[in-house]
């Protein structure tokens, strides 16, 4: 009766998708070296990193945590975020049907070996709608500077 | 947290042209389907939905007849002059659509997001409550 609710129609980009995933790994062999710490496409929480002149902004699509929780640590150049999620299970009542659990839960981890340029003392993270920000300055020598002509 | 009375999107807004089947055509911004979760107790169903970087003013929870749109944006804080060099998300919209089946109450959904979690309580109708028949001996 409710198949409608968890139904999800296998459209063309999810099987495009599915392809390269599996393209891209049987071709690991022949490609680009890995990063040590990569982790498989759509690990929880995806990341995303930007830097500007003078800051490496990461960013972790880490919904529905309490911010406390959260372990943000820099150490030897490794940006580390760990955590949990509690799971979302109203109770442990067995009248309770569950129909879709797509949703990651646990205990997780992911490292971001950091550039040499970056100034580990100034490191800055904010939990806002469901993203860890975390903002990290680039040492003094490594910011653009101007010069003045004699 | 932010509740939304589901019941007067339902009522206020004016669709856009259906096609022959009555429903609309999809939007063609690309989207990533969130994450979900979906529960069902004797009062109705819960559906949650992972939508990391979605602000409550970049939500959308759409009823349209049976059928249940959630949609939001991501949007993050920038610094000025960042150029990315790296990206697992890299479609800042999330979108999924459900089809309600009719013992759900549509008019009395209840939304609510926190920390880029979407959490919709969605209850049964009175009368398709559950009902203990009793069997008669004999």
């Amino acid at each position: 009766m409710y198949d409608a609710m968890f139904y999800r129609p296998q459209g063309l980009l999810d099987q495009l998708s599915t392809l390269h995933q599996v393209l891209t790994r049987s071709l690991a062999a022949d490609g680009a070296p890995d990063a040590i710490r990569s982790v498989a496409a759509g690990a929880y929480p995806g990341i995303n990193v930007g830097r500007t002149a003078s800051s490496l902004e990461v960013y972790a699509f880490a919904p529905g945590l309490d911010a406390a929780s959260i372990d943000v640590t820099v150490e030897r150049g490794v940006l580390k975020i760990a955590g949990e999620r509690q799971a979302s299970r109203p109770g442990q009542d067995t009248r309770i049907q569950a129909y879709a659990a797509e949703r990651p839960q646990g205990r997780f981890s992911r490292a971001i070996s950091l550039p040499d340029d970056v100034d580990t003392a100034k490191v800055q993270a904010r939990y806002r709608d469901g993203v860890l920000h975390v903002s990290i300055s680039l040492q003094e020598t490594a910011q653009p500077q101007r010069i003045q002509v004699q | 947290m932010t509740k939304t009375d589901l019941a007067t999107t339902e009522r206020g807004r004016t669709e856009p042209s259906s096609d022959a089947t009555g429903r609309k055509p999809a939007s063609t911004t690309a989207a990533t389907a969130p994450a979900v979760d979906i529960f069902e107790d004797a009062g109705g169903i819960t559906l949650l939905a992972d939508m990391p970087g979605v602000a409550r003013e970049s939500l959308d929870v759409r009823l349209d007849g049976d059928s249940l749109a959630i949609e939001g944006e991501v949007s993050l804080p920038t610094s000025e002059g960042m150029r990315a060099i790296w990206a697992e998300v890299n479609v800042p919209r999330y979108r999924r659509t459900f089809t309600l089946s009719r013992e759900l109450d549509a008019s009395r959904i209840e939304a609510n997001l926190k920390d880029g979690v979407l959490s919709l309580r969605i209850p049964k109708q009175a009368h398709a409550q559950p009902r203990r028949i009793s069997v008669q001996a004999g």
